[in-house]
């Protein structure tokens, strides 16, 4: 059973920790810098990579937009398809529903495709609960299960690992869970590769049900698509005779022409390829070919929730492709497990705080694990603008207000933590409405500035810990214009 | 209220703000990169192909039995499956066993095959795609992926398209497809690119053309 994120301290003590592993660190560095010069070249083979950019992020809206509409013809033709379709309002009520739907098949053990959505929910968790074996086939999932890790990234949750790591943890873990590593295992990728396949090889082969996610529904056809690169999505979506999806209801594309923009962009945003190995689309079932039962189970999860605001619902458009972790020097420092989700980066700073609220410790401070610099939204293939977001959701969490949780209108209090910064906002208020009273202030500030301290005391020690406290002049601008008329009279002229 | 209708209806007041009919989306983007003839077109895919590891052979339609025959002996092929609908001419020289699939083998036999030749649907230059998509010709979707080497066949110039739009355009979302873009690989090591994992480990592609358009390419 691989490690949870309930209970997590808020980012920036999860930061200072991670922060402080030179292992870490070093690894880190090393894969996001490896990935980000590869995805510029990828992207640079297109010329018209703002245009699809475009595209991507009008398809997303349009779909958002009429998201009902979408999800009402979705359903229909999957089920003209063969397929089975099943609706969860949150994270509860999909375990439940994937778990009876693996209980009825009779079977105890499932192999899994990479998926977000089942880690979101805690799926493997709630089917051991049951007494059902979830099996993670991806190698990078592999390595978390097998490490009885949490995931730090979103294409390759086991990026916090290195080589030698991974080596150390097949060697100790995979008699465990069934074949042993080789003997003599060293720690080239490749021998690492053909270490998983070998383990993984034989719970393929012997597989009853598969589990998967879906990286693009597309509503008009009832096609389901995966996207992924070493076989084990093939495997787990055409050997067993069951085949469960579970897919967020945001990851609707209206027609089968909307593909050719993602299987555009995706590849090259994510693993900087100008294809990945291979795609797979399923239209429900097909006769004497892949599972003959399919079941998509169509999940909300906070969802609607953040559908409901006007400025963050742009968070719905993520195809994750974690182009934005890559390049986030926050992520690259703090690693993803400071981020306390599945989502972790700059996109899990927008999007964990909305699908379950800003109420925890670490949801409210994730709108802050953020220098606002923008890489992020650069790199974004469907233009997701993080900062205007992360800002929102600042405001959010300083200000309180109406929100939507669970369907229903709340208003959240202000945070508590932020009642130092409210009070100066408020005195600044009353202040620069009355010039008088400013005109006093600033000209006591300059006769005093000698007085000055470098830091603040009291409750805004912790601000100027890391800032340097601004210089005040010998002379107050206003004044310095009243003196020399706006600088003409002074020597040298204003120039 | 059931699940479904608590979700459509949390949906749609959430878009209460929204309004107004769908905007079209404008489709400013390139329906193919570049302007290429048919045989830079082949080329492209060729170049493509193999710079993501897939080892491409080329011969005209007369020389397809003896290149497959070549190359399962090359790899030392006991046995090579086959799908229904193959050309049966295709493999007349190979000295590999045949196995036709049947709906009825299980995964464990289908591993014991060393190698497996199809045809495709459709390649995609730009990105160095093959597409299945179930025909006869190509069989089931397990059929290529459990053996650790599959043979594809690609009638050029006919199955080849430029883009990925002109792709798509061509294929059947019914259909269930699979597209390949070199043998199997990873990045999940240290986000660096590793080939050889569960899906065939040697993925040979032959680009099969008529004499004329053959001698042309040559």
């Amino acid at each position: 059973m691989s490690g949870t994120f309930v209970g997590m301290p808020a980012f920036p003590k999860a930061a200072h920790e991670a922060v402080g592993n030179p292992t870490l660190r070093g690894n880190l560095r090393h894969a996001t810098h490896t990935i980000r010069a590869k995805r510029e070249k990828a992207v640079a083979e297109v010329s018209d990579w703002a245009e699809l950019r475009e595209a991507g992020k009008r398809i997303k809206d349009r779909t958002l937009r009429r998201l009902d509409h979408y999800l009402v013809q979705l359903e229909e033709s999957v089920v003209a398809a063969g397929g089975t379709v099943h609706w969860a309002a949150d994270a509860d009520e999909a375990n439940e529903i994937v778990t009876q739907l693996v209980q009825m098949t009779g079977e105890t053990e499932v192999v899994k495709v990479k998926s977000m959505a089942t880690q979101e929910i805690g799926l493997n968790e709630a089917l051991e609960a049951a007494g059902i074996r979830a099996y993670e086939t991806d190698l990078a999932e592999l390595i978390v299960q097998l490490g009885k890790d949490r995931p730090s990234h979103i294409l390759v949750p086991a990026i916090h690992r290195n080589r030698g790591e991974i080596r150390d943890i097949f060697e100790r873990e995979m008699s465990e869970w069934g074949r042993p590593a080789p003997e003599g295992l060293t720690d080239t990728p490749a021998e690492l590769a053909e270490a998983a396949r070998l383990h993984l090889r034989e719970k393929f082969l012997r597989a009853k049900v598969g589990i998967s996610g879906a990286n693009f529904m597309v509503a008009d056809t009832g096609t389901l698509v995966v996207v992924e690169s070493e076989g084990n999505g093939r495997m787990c979506l055409t050997l067993p005779e069951t085949l469960i999806s579970v897919v967020g209801i945001e990851k609707i594309v209206p027609t089968w022409q909307d593909l050719e923009v993602f299987l555009q962009t995706l590849p090259r945003s994510s693993t900087a390829e100008r294809m990945n190995p291979y795609t797979s689309t399923w239209t429900g079932t097909t006769d004497e070919d892949g599972p003959s039962t399919f079941h998509l189970v169509l999940l909300d999860n906070g969802r609607s929730d953040t559908l409901a605001d006007e400025v963050g619902r742009q968070a719905l458009r993520c195809i994750r492709c974690s182009a934005c972790l890559n390049v986030c020097p926050v992520y690259e420092r703090a690693g993803g497990h400071a981020y306390g989700s599945v989502y972790p980066g700059p996109i899990g700073a927008i999007l964990s705080p909305q699908l379950r609220g800003t109420e925890s410790e670490i949801d409210a401070s994730l709108p802050y694990a953020s220098s606002l610099c923008g890489a992020c939204y650069e790199v974004c293939p469907v233009a997701i603008d993080i900062p205007e977001v992360l800002v929102h959701l600042r405001e959010r969490v300083v200000q309180g207000g109406p929100v939507v949780r669970e369907g229903n209108k709340v208003v959240l209090k202000p945070a508590k933590g932020h009642a130092a910064e409210r009070a100066a906002m408020r005195a600044a208020r009353w202040t620069f409405a009355r010039p008088g009273v400013l005109r006093t202030g600033q000209r006591a500030a300059s006769r005093t500035r000698r007085l000055h301290p470098r830091s603040l005391p009291g409750p805004g020690k912790a601000w100027s810990g890391t800032r340097d406290l601004p210089a005040v002049p010998a002379e107050p601008f206003r004044d310095w214009w009243q003196r020399t008329d706006g600088g003409r009279s002074e020597k040298g002229g204003s120039k | 209220m059931s699940s479904r209708e608590r979700i459509l209806g949390r949906v749609r007041r959430a878009l209460s703000d929204v309004s107004g009919e769908d905007a079209p989306i404008e489709r400013t983007y390139l329906r193919e990169h570049g302007d290429r003839t048919v045989e830079e077109t082949v080329e492209l895919l060729a170049e493509n192909l193999a710079d993501y590891r897939a080892i491409v052979h080329r011969c005209t339609t007369a020389d397809l039995p003896a290149t497959l025959a070549g190359m399962l002996a090359a790899r030392g092929a006991k046995t090579v499956l086959v799908p229904p609908g193959l050309d049966p001419s295709w493999l007349t020289e190979a000295g590999a066993d045949q196995v036709p699939d049947r709906a009825g083998s299980t995964p464990h036999e289908l591993d014991r095959i060393d190698s497996v030749v199809t045809a495709c649907a459709v390649a995609i230059a730009e990105t160095g795609t093959i597409v299945l998509d179930g025909s006869p010709d190509q069989g089931r979707r397990r059929i290529t992926l459990v053996p650790d080497h599959h043979i594809c066949v690609v009638r050029v110039p006919d199955q080849v398209v430029s883009s990925v739009p002109q792709g798509l355009e061509r294929l059947d979302p019914v259909r269930p497809l699979t597209w390949i873009s070199g043998p199997s690989a990873t990045s999940d090591i240290e986000l660096d690119r590793v080939e050889g994992v569960h899906g065939p480990r040697t993925l040979e592609v032959v680009l099969v053309a008529d004499q004329a358009s053959a001698e042309v390419n040559s």
